[in-house]
This record gives C-alpha cells, sequence and structure tokens, in this order.
C-alpha cells in the first residue's frame, strides 16, 4: 500500500468512527433538551431519574465523540499538510470558528448540566442542556461547511499556487452545504430519536418503568419519524443537485457506465462488475432514476465513460472514476436504512395510536435493534460522500494524492493508524460495556450526584 | 492594523490560557494517585478540576484551529513534522479525557487504579511534550526551502527539550498541587501543601536551567525576534517567590506565582520566536514567518470579527463557571467522576 492509500485508510478509521458517535450525541442531546423541558415543566422524582438515566448514557457516548474529535481537529496538518497548505486559507476559517463558537459552548454547559444541578436555577439547568444541544448542532453547520468546500469549492481564488478566500459569505451560502447540513443535522436527530426510543422499548417490553419510558419513547419515535422523513426528502435535493455539481458520483454510485436511457431505471440491486463495465442479475425500477435526478419521468443522466472523457478534456489526463462498487453499495444501503426506519417510526405511531404498542412485543423488539439503523445510514452517507469525491480531495482543484504529507515516513502512518485505531477499537467496546451496563441497571441505578452541600463548606478537622 | 501579527498575539493568547488552565488540570491528573489514598479521597481530587478540565481543553483545540486558519503553512509545518510527537500527544489527552470520565462508572478496585495509572500517563505527557516543544520551537528545527520538516522523531528528543519537558513537567505539577492546596479538603490540601514543597526546589532547578540552557541553544542574541526584556525576569522572580509565600500559607497567592510564571514564560517564547513561527535550523531564509506562512489578508480580517466577537462571550461564560463552581471541594460531596 502506498501512503497515500495508508493515509487514507487512517483518515477513514478515525473519521468513520467519530462520524459513527457524534451524529448520535448530536440526536440525543436534542432528545434530553425535550426531556428536561417537560421535567421542568412538571417536575416528578420518576421524570428526574429518567432524565439521569438518559443522561448517562449520553455522557458515555458525548466523552467519545469529544475525545476523537481531538484528533480531528490536528490531523489534517499531520497527513494531510500539503492539502492544509493548500486550502488552510479557506478551510481552517470554518474549522477555527467551530472551535470558538461551539466547542467552548458545548464544553462549558455540560459541565454547567452535570454538575450544576443545585448550583443554578431549573431554568438556568434547562437553559444549559439546550445550549449543548445547539452547540453540538452548531458544530455540525461549521465542519459541514469546511466539507462542502472540498466538494464544491465556491467563494476563492487560486493565487501563489493556493486557495485564497475571497467571500466568505459564498462559503456560508454554498449549494452544497445547505443540501449536506440539513441532510446530515436531520439524521442527527434521527439517530436520537431511534436511540432513545430503542432504549425505552426495552424497558416497555418487561413492563418496567413504563410510564417514564412510554413517554420518552413517544418523545423519541414522534422525533425519528419527522427525521426520518424529512432525511428522504432533503436526501432527494441533495441527488439533484449532486447531478449538477458531482455528476460523476452519482453516475459511480449507479455504477452508469454508459449514459442512460431517456427514461433512466433505478438498479435496485446488481452484480457490479466494474472491470469489464457490465451489471449482471440487475433488478431494476422503471423511470425511477429520472425521477430521483430531475423529478420526472424523463431525463438522461450522464455515464461514467462520457463524464471521464469530460474531465480529462477539462482536466488533464487522469482517471477520474472513483471506486464504483463502494458507492454503489453505500448509496443503496444508505436508501435502504432511510426507508426501514421511516417505516418503522411510523408502524410505531400507528400501534400508539391504535393503543396496542405495549403489547407489540416483538415489535418493541425491533425498534430496540433499529438503534443501528441510522447508524448504518450515516456512515455509508458520509462513505459515499467521501469515496464518491475521489480522486479529489478539493472536488476539480486538487487530487487526493497530491494532498498528502510530503515528509511523513510510511512507517510512521502505520504507526498511528495501527495506534488510533486500536485505541478506538478498545474504547469502542468499553463504551458499548458500559452502556449495556447502564441500560441494565435502569434508572434504579441513581448515583446521588449531587446531594445539595452547602455553598460554603466548613471544613471539619477530623475530616480525613 | 497588521493582521498577521494580530494573529500571532491571539494565538499566543489562546497558549497562554491553554496552559494556564489545562497546567493546573494536568498537575492535578498526576498527582491524583500520589496524593489520595482512599477511593473518595481521589474522587474529591478529580472533583476539583470536574467541571472546568473540558472547557480548558478547548483552549488548545481553538489554539489548532487559530493555527489552521491564520497560518496555514505553521499548521501543515508543524503537525506533519512533529508528527510522532503529535500522535503521542493527542492519544494522552484521548486517554486522559477518556480516564476522566470513566474512572467512576465500575466499582471494581482494580478498574479505577487502572484508569488512575492512565490518568497520570495521559497527564504527564502532555505536560512533558509541551515544555520539550517549547525547546525546539525556540532552538529551531531542521525545515527544508519548501517548508517541509526534515528530521526525525530523534531530532526533537535532543536534552535541551529534554530538560524544557522535564521542566513543564513539575511546573505543571507543582501548578497543580497549588490548585489542590486551594479547592480540595483540608486533608488533602495539605497534602498537596507537601507535594509542592518537595517538588517545588526541583522545578525551580529545572526551570533554571532550562533558563541558561536557553541562552546558548536558543542562541538568543543573533536569532531573537523581539527583546522580551522584563518578561522572563519577572517570570523566574515568581518562580522563586511561590515557596516564599506558600510558607505563610498564603495558598492563593503561590498559586496565581505559578500561574503567573507560565503565562511570562509562554509570553516570552512567543516574543523571542516573533515575527517567526518555526526557526529553520537549515537556514534563516527558510524559517516560517507570520509574513510568508500566513492566509490572505482577507481571510484574516473575517477571522478577527468573528474573534473579537465571539471571544469575549466564551471568556464570560468561563469565568462566569469558574465563579459558578468556586467552593472548596468536600469530603462529603457526591462526585460524578
Amino acid at each position: 500500500m502506498t501512503v497515500v492509500g495508508l493515509a487514507r485508510l487512517q483518515f477513514g478509521v478515525t473519521t468513520i468512527y467519530h462520524f459513527l458517535i457524534v451524529p448520535l450525541t448530536i440526536g440525543t442531546a436534542l432528545q434530553l433538551a425535550i426531556l428536561e423541558t417537560i421535567y421542568w415543566k412538571n417536575p416528578t422524582p420518576k421524570m428526574r431519574a429518567l432524565l439521569d438515566f438518559f443522561g448517562r448514557l449520553f455522557l458515555l457516548n458525548f466523552a467519545l465523540g469529544v475525545v476523537t474529535g481531538i484528533l480531528q481537529e490536528f490531523q489534517f496538518g499531520m497527513n494531510w499538510s500539503s492539502y492544509s497548505r493548500f486550502v488552510g486559507d479557506v478551510f481552517g476559517a470554518p474549522l477555527a470558528v467551530e472551535a470558538l463558537a461551539a466547542f467552548f459552548l458545548e464544553s462549558t454547559f455540560i459541565a454547567i448540566w452535570i454538575f450544576g444541578w443545585d448550583w443554578v436555577s431549573p431554568r438556568l439547568h434547562l437553559w444549559s442542556i439546550w445550549l449543548v444541544a445547539f452547540g453540538t448542532s452548531l458544530s455540525a453547520f461549521w465542519i459541514l461547511t469546511a466539507n462542502s468546500f472540498m466538494q464544491e469549492p465556491v467563494g476563492f481564488v487560486l493565487r501563489h499556487g493556493r486557495a485564497e478566500m475571497v467571500n466568505f459569505f459564498a462559503l456560508l451560502g454554498n449549494p452544497q452545504l445547505w443540501v449536506e447540513f440539513p441532510h446530515t443535522e436531520i439524521a442527527a436527530l434521527a439517530t436520537g430519536g431511534f436511540f432513545v426510543a430503542g432504549i425505552s422499548a426495552v424497558f416497555l417490553r418487561k413492563g418496567k418503568h413504563v410510564e417514564e419510558f412510554h413517554l420518552s419513547f413517544r418523545v423519541a419515535i414522534l422525533t425519528a419519524a419527522v427525521a426520518s422523513i424529512l432525511v428522504i426528502i432533503i436526501g432527494h435535493e441533495q441527488a439533484q443537485h449532486l447531478i449538477v455539481s458531482q455528476p460523476m458520483k452519482m453516475a459511480a454510485s449507479e455504477a452508469l457506465y454508459h449514459t442512460s436511457s431517456l427514461h433512466a431505471p433505478w438498479t435496485l440491486i446488481a452484480w457490479i462488475g466494474p472491470v469489464r463495465q457490465v451489471n449482471r442479475f440487475v433488478m431494476a425500477i422503471p423511470y425511477t432514476l429520472s425521477i430521483l435526478a430531475y423529478n420526472s419521468l424523463s431525463g438522461r443522466v450522464v455515464g461514467i465513460d462520457a463524464l471521464q472523457h469530460l474531465y480529462v478534456h477539462r482536466y488533464g489526463p487522469g482517471w477520474y472514476v472513483p471506486p464504483i462498487v463502494v458507492t454503489f453499495w453505500a448509496f443503496r444501503l444508505m436508501i435502504l436504512t432511510g426507508f426501514l426506519m421511516a417505516a418503522i417510526a411510523l408502524r410505531a405511531i400507528w400501534l400508539e395510536h391504535k393503543g396496542i404498542l405495549l403489547k407489540a412485543s416483538n415489535f418493541l423488539r425491533v425498534v430496540s435493534w433499529s438503534i443501528g439503523l441510522p447508524l448504518l445510514g450515516n456512515i455509508m452517507g458520509w462513505v459515499m460522500t467521501e469515496v464518491g469525491r475521489q480522486p479529489w480531495i478539493v472536488f476539480s482543484l486538487m487530487k487526493t494524492a497530491d494532498g498528502v504529507s510530503p515528509t511523513v515516513p510510511m512507517a510512521d502512518v502505520w504507526i498511528t493508524l495501527v495506534g488510533f485505531g486500536g485505541l478506538y477499537g478498545i474504547l469502542g467496546y468499553i463504551d458499548t460495556r458500559l452502556l449495556i451496563k447502564y441500560v441494565r441497571l435502569g434508572p434504579e441505578a441513581n448515583e446521588p450526584e449531587s446531594p445539595h452541600p452547602p455553598l460554603f463548606q466548613v471544613v471539619n478537622p477530623t475530616d480525613s | 492594523m497588521h493582521l498577521p501579527s494580530v494573529w500571532f498575539g491571539l494565538i499566543a493568547v489562546l497558549f497562554v490560557g491553554y496552559l494556564f488552565l489545562e497546567g493546573f488540570d494536568y498537575g492535578v491528573g498526576i498527582l491524583v494517585p500520589f496524593l489520595g489514598r482512599t477511593d473518595q479521597e481521589r474522587r474529591a481530587l478529580v472533583g476539583t478540576i470536574g467541571p472546568v478540565w473540558d472547557a480548558n481543553e478547548v483552549w488548545l483545540i481553538t489554539a489548532g484551529g487559530a493555527i489552521f486558519a491564520a497560518f496555514p503553512d505553521w499548521y501543515a509545518t508543524l503537525f506533519s513534522g512533529f508528527y510522532l510527537v503529535l500522535a503521542l500527544l493527542l492519544a494522552a489527552l484521548i486517554i486522559r479525557a477518556v480516564a476522566l470520565e470513566y474512572r467512576s462508572k465500575d466499582d471494581r478496585p482494580q478498574w479505577r487504579a487502572r484508569w488512575d495509572e492512565l490518568l497520570v500517563v495521559g497527564s504527564a505527557i502532555p505536560a512533558f511534550v509541551w515544555g520539550a516543544a517549547m525547546g525546539n520551537m525556540l532552538h529551531g528545527v531542521p525545515i527544508n526551502a519548501q517548508m517541509n520538516y526534515v528530521g526525525g522523531f530523534f531530532t526533537l528528543l535532543n536534552p535541551y527539550a529534554i530538560i524544557g519537558g522535564i521542566a513543564s513537567l513539575l511546573l505543571f505539577t507543582l501548578h497543580g498541587a497549588l490548585f489542590l492546596s486551594m479547592k480540595a479538603p483540608l486533608e488533602l490540601a495539605k497534602r498537596a501543601d507537601q507535594a509542592a514543597f518537595r517538588i517545588g526546589w526541583l522545578t525551580t532547578l529545572f526551570y533554571f536551567s532550562f533558563v541558561v540552557l536557553s541562552y546558548y541553544f536558543a542562541n538568543l542574541r543573533v536569532r531573537l525576534g523581539v527583546d522580551p526584556g522584563p518578561v522572563p525576569v519577572l517570570a523566574g522572580f515568581c518562580m522563586i517567590a511561590i515557596r516564599f509565600v506558600l510558607q505563610r500559607g498564603l495558598r492563593g497567592w503561590a498559586f496565581a506565582l505559578t500561574g503567573l510564571t507560565i503565562v511570562l514564560s509562554t509570553i516570552s517564547v512567543f516574543l523571542t520566536l516573533y515575527p517567526r513561527l518555526m526557526i529553520s535550523t537549515l537556514n534563516p531564509r527558510w524559517s516560517l514567518t507570520i509574513y510568508n506562512a500566513s492566509s490572505n489578508g482577507y481571510s484574516l480580517m473575517v477571522m478577527t470579527i468573528v474573534a473579537i466577537t465571539v471571544l469575549p462571550i466564551v471568556l464570560v461564560y468561563q469565568v462566569w463557571t469558574y465563579w459558578l463552581f468556586r467552593k472548596w471541594v468536600s469530603m462529603d460531596d457526591a462526585f460524578h467522576y
């Protein structure tokens, strides 16, 4: 494997791991904020126990999101120094704003939320969880502003051999950002919804703490349903934008070697043969790709060969086709998870409406297992968008192979790949074990986190 | 207003904030198993930094982001050049944060002991690395004409940098001990005082060794950026004064003095560097400076506007949290960590 391949693998492993956790914490933060709002209006001990219960689970994940984020902030410079030199002028700004505006907000107010139960008023405590929820989403906005530049560079000029920012507001108004951010943010809210609903379903099935968990289930599944439907709609918008901005990504995700017929069918599943450019066992839905691309029954989608030809003409000799098998299946798995999520959430609402949800034991089990669906969908979406951008690191401006650090030896990249991969693996294992442990303990495991200590402590001399 | 200079200053401010604030967090982390004999005592020690350590660390993340935004070449050269050191630092920060979060999530003594060990390691590594990094920044490192670092891992582990690392490790430990002496329950605060006395002279020794060595290795007369004038002298006085203040039982003042030592030393380093960001030992003309490594004026202007709008708000709510959690930690508290 080359240094570029290794550096990509390292970035992929650490980023995917980070992205497994972060949407979950963004979504769970909103669920906690809603639950605390309910508690604030009607503070009962049961509701407080419920809040503490989900708070414990949230904090376990939040810690992992924070620590894996530390690496993200620095690893552009570590493995991708040529990239950092080239785009730092544009790309660094949203990262700095993210740290300044969002990270301080999250870290400060999460501390007030954890430690402040008896130190601040209930209203301020409620504010702090809403600010945490806002901070996590703000962070998503800024990092996706940076990512959108990699997908669709705007607001820059090429000067002194690098991209220099000339219009900050063009970055903020990047059309890519305004499909990518809502899609990702709402997917995150769905992720949190399924997490809380899935955990609540465990207790509903066992018939424990039914009153509280029925409430959290209803809040969460409603969020999940609305978010899942919205995420599909915005995903559709994003696909239509993709046709215009990065048609090659779309063609690769469709394994569309040649430009489609006027009424383009959408391949549901197929055995992809990128080498011979023939797909076998194709199962396709007529007209659907045209609808996906243009909201119309007719419309050609340009194929890989035509785009390759065009890009050679436009950007010089080279191979401009991203890995087809990966993007094809990532796209389909993402769509599948999205529709399954919407179906499950809607079915839950239907059963709830009929008043038979609590008896639907098997269905509740399905809801619990569905916690994994949005997590899978998030990763697949991310893989599609990043792998599908290849061979570019910044679309049309810089190739991934040119972005890598020229002086970092291969051995060093191996060390960090294995080191961080191993470390993340261990942390993931511990986190999962702790999550399971705290779910098993349930809301009773209410450690006395703050027993009303006096504001100014009188020191007891015999205290040891 | 010369924007690259403004950003050089802002990044210096972020590092000053980070090293002052996380300095005592690292010190507390290092001292936890040594000062706390029972689990409840250890929880009380960790509890002193409980509500603040996470936000303190954001100062570093923000400094990283600011370096990227304002001086992309500095970001690229520094982090690709100090690759393994940085990886070690980041791994330590990850382990340390997880150790804090997870140590009390299980009752088994081995579980907690293991995380406490990791907390010490995860706090000691960054405390060492920053002093060593300052040594290398002052001394300069091999950077070629393309702004790429061409040394290896062991280039950075020279005796001068190692002395700097030990000095910062000890200084942060002392800073942490003095923080505990203000915040921890009485019995633990007394132990923290004793620890401060025990490591104080060693800290002073290594600190001044590093300062003296700097006159040779940093070759100040030839390479001096801005004459830091009285700033390092004041830092030295603060260092010496700590012992006398502590002997009179003025704990708050003692903490303020280690803090001042850290702040003034950091300022000295940045003044000595200015206007250079990274000194090349191969050819002075290959050094990274605020002129050849900065973002363009527009980008810096946007960032300046964002910073002067947001930073004051951040400062207000950070100060407010310190005020909110100002009380002494008591052994009777129930601890989150």
